[in-house]
């Protein structure tokens, strides 16, 4: 039977069948946040079991963490993230396990500082108490989210009981227009199958858009694809992927990586191979998206105006946001603007931000704060003067770590305050009690930062030439 | 972790989709180093307006359902972050299952090692349940992991459960215990992949 790759990752870590549909699955390699961890070791303590491979794991601290400046912990003034953020650093003491804790000049958001020091290979099994670990799919490699409870369960034993998941098709075709991204694929595979559309299954992004997008692109669709409810989404790995990996601090090397190349190439769904569900899309016709709503599948392109509700949720949603239907979402105007996340704070995403923002002020009514996803990612834009044309243009300039994507941190907006956001959430109170967040793309984001509204980005580049 | 047997209890209909885990535990209940304290977290923003009063309109501050251990939910229940907190919050407010025609894949997963019930069965199974939790009079149940039925007055509805999570449910097994127990296996898949691909041990956090 010709396998898909999806199938292919999950038969090469299986320890053993236990029923039709869960195996023992084997874990290469496991990340650990500051806020889902602490009760897994709590637990791993009470019943006195040891790590069982320390090498396996890393824990980077993000979640809590402030973006300003701070000169140490005592600084913080949050009790409940500061007791958090040393108990990781406790537990991964006490069990020989590598951590990028606050001070580390490699700290930053956990599913960016992962594949900017190599520890994302194709072929691999990677698990992380955070639902975002989709994003190693990017790589040919199988991650996925997981539990408090199973996170003490592959500290214990390497491995999880995985409930094994459909494979879906995911084409993608066409070139790109000018002023869509990556996040816009993805937005619109979100909207098109709707937040449950991929529950239950495996998606494989294909196609020749996707082969064309960067791999710090691919990383943004494999991201996102947990909003439609994937558990996992994989792209097979190609030379872009093997290219990005060379040379990277913790990469195979020498004889290792020309033997680890072989088995990389092969790491592809085999002709015939059946899909559960097959969608299409036509990134010829892809726009600019914008969310209107409170889930991440209510979203339209910027050109276009609010949908009318066909059910209760979308009444809800409305009334939360302070829209209606037949709106246009051009225009609305904004409180506040935020690049950042594992979605969108990377390196190209905050060069595409700044290519728009160059020349302009960001418009004296929006807060606007840039937060770039890694210490790596906000030094490589510092030497490039990416900076300076955020400062200038009126953005603030921070720290690493996830911030205003959940807010867990002091980076927060307030009640009643409408936020264009490069993140991958608009859950209601996501970013603050009565937030009313819009998802976009970072240079949607810039647009509208700099408009005071929300405008078609496409519109900025025109002004541009 | 708590054992499912049989439990009889009040079912609150909360039928509307995509209820996430931010909306069941948000992001100010989060900062802890342990499980405890999170009754007053769940639901929070839907239980009580910014001055802390409750919201009289939202159907677990409404009698029966103040009591309620089951909920019938829309799809995809338990969406977005991965936060355990959410599952422990609803157990520690005296929920016992979750009743929806379709459940989050993490938040299904953290139910199951916590002893609360995850059930999906179809839509048209879902309506009638919504129907009599809806009513106070018809909205106790009782959930039969054993012979898999929700009983709710005169209904009876059969739910699939596979034979692994039904097992630990009912015995309220130790999860980490039990694949402990094939810590050979775990140890001859490890030999074999070091021979297969001796990359994979070579150059990870520390090699």
């Amino acid at each position: 039977m010709s396998l898909t790759l999806y199938e292919k990752l999950v038969r090469q870590h299986t320890v053993t069948q236990l029923d039709d549909e869960h195996v023992l699955l084997y874990v290469d390699f496991h990340i650990m946040n500051e806020y889902t961890s602490p009760q897994a070791f709590a637990g791993l303590h009470t019943a006195d079991r040891p790590v069982w491979r320390p090498q396996a794991h890393l824990a980077v601290v993000d979640h809590v963490n402030p973006t300003r400046p701070i000169q140490s912990l005592n600084d913080i003034e949050d009790e409940g993230g500061r007791l958090q953020i040393e108990t990781l650093s406790k537990n991964c003491i006490r069990h020989n396990i590598q951590l990028f804790d606050l001070f580390d000049p490699r700290q930053g958001i956990e599913h960016i500082v992962v594949p900017e020091n190599g520890f994302a290979w194709p072929g691999m099994v990677i698990a992380c108490g955070d639902s975002h670990t989709t994003t190693y799919g990017a790589f040919g490699a199988l991650g996925f989210g997981i539990g408090t409870s199973e996170i003490e369960h592959v500290l214990a034993t390497q491995t999880l009981v995985y409930k094994t998941l459909k494979p879906m098709l995911v084409q993608v075709d066409g070139i790109l227009p000018i002023g869509v991204t990556a996040k816009d694929v993805v937005m619109a595979f979100v909207a098109k199958v709707g937040a449950a559309g991929a529950s239950g299954f495996a998606v494989e992004f294909a196609g020749s858009t996707i082969a064309a997008l960067s791999v710090e692109a691919r990383m943004t669709i494999c991201n996102m694809a947990v909003e439609a409810g994937a558990r996992a989404a994989v792209i097979a790995p190609d030379q872009k992927v093997f290219d990005y990996l060379d040379g990277r601090p913790h990469a195979p090397k020498g004889a290792d990586m020309v033997a680890a190349l072989g088995n990389w190439q092969t790491l592809q769904s085999e002709p015939g191979a059946q899909f559960d569900k097959v969608v299409h899309l036509d990134a010829t016709m892809i726009e600019p998206l914008v969310t209107w709503g409170t889930s991440p599948d209510q979203s339209v392109p910027v050109t276009r105006t609010i949908p009318n509700p066909t059910n209760d949720a979308d009444h809800r949603a409305l009334d939360y946001m302070g829209l209606f239907a037949g709106q246009s979402l051009s225009g609305l105007k904004i409180d506040r603007a935020f690049i950042g996340s594992c979605t969108n704070a990377r390196i190209e995403d905050l060069r595409k931000a700044a290519k728009i923002l160059k020349g302009h002020q960001v418009c004296s009514d929006v807060t606007a704060i840039v937060v770039p996803g890694s210490k790596d990612v906000r030094r490589v834009a510092e030497a490039e003067g990416l900076d300076a044309i955020f400062r200038q243009a009126g953005f603030e300039w921070r720290g690493s770590g996830c911030s205003m994507c959940l807010a867990m941190n002091d980076d927060i907006a307030m009640a009643g305050e409408r936020c264009a956001s490069s993140t991958n959430r608009n859950f209601e109170g996501r970013q603050g009690r009565g937030v009313r967040t819009h998802l976009m793309s970072p240079e949607m984001v810039a647009a509208a930062a700099v408009n005071g509204a929300i405008v078609d980005v496409r519109k900025m580049m025109e002004t541009h030439q | 972790m708590i054992p499912f047997t049989k439990v009889s209890g009040i079912a609150a209909p909360m039928p509307a989709p995509n209820i996430d885990t931010d909306i069941i535990m948000p992001k100010q209940f989060l900062k802890r180093i342990d499980r405890e304290g999170l009754a007053i977290g769940a639901f929070h923003d839907l239980r009580f307006d910014e001055t802390g009063a409750e919201r009289p309109e939202f159907v677990l501050n409404k009698i029966p359902y103040r009591s309620a251990k089951f909920l019938i939910c829309g799809d995809n229940f338990g969406c977005g972050s991965s936060r355990e907190y959410a599952v422990w919050g609803l157990l520690q407010l005296g929920i016992r299952a979750i009743i929806a025609p379709s459940i989050s894949g993490i938040f299904f997963g953290n139910c199951e090692k916590n002893g609360l019930l995850a059930i999906t069965v179809p839509q048209a199974d879902v309506d009638p349940l919504v129907a009599h939790a809806s009513l106070p009079e018809t909205s106790e149940m009782q959930i039969d992991l054993h012979n898999q039925t929700i009983l709710a007055s005169s209904l009876c509805v059969p739910f699939e459960i596979s034979d692994t999570r039904k097992q630990l449910l009912l015995s309220g097994a130790d999860h980490i215990q039990t694949t402990l127990n094939a810590t050979d296996q775990i140890r001859a898949f490890e030999k074999k992949q070091q021979s297969h691909a001796p990359w994979l041990w070579a150059h990870l956090a520390k090699g």
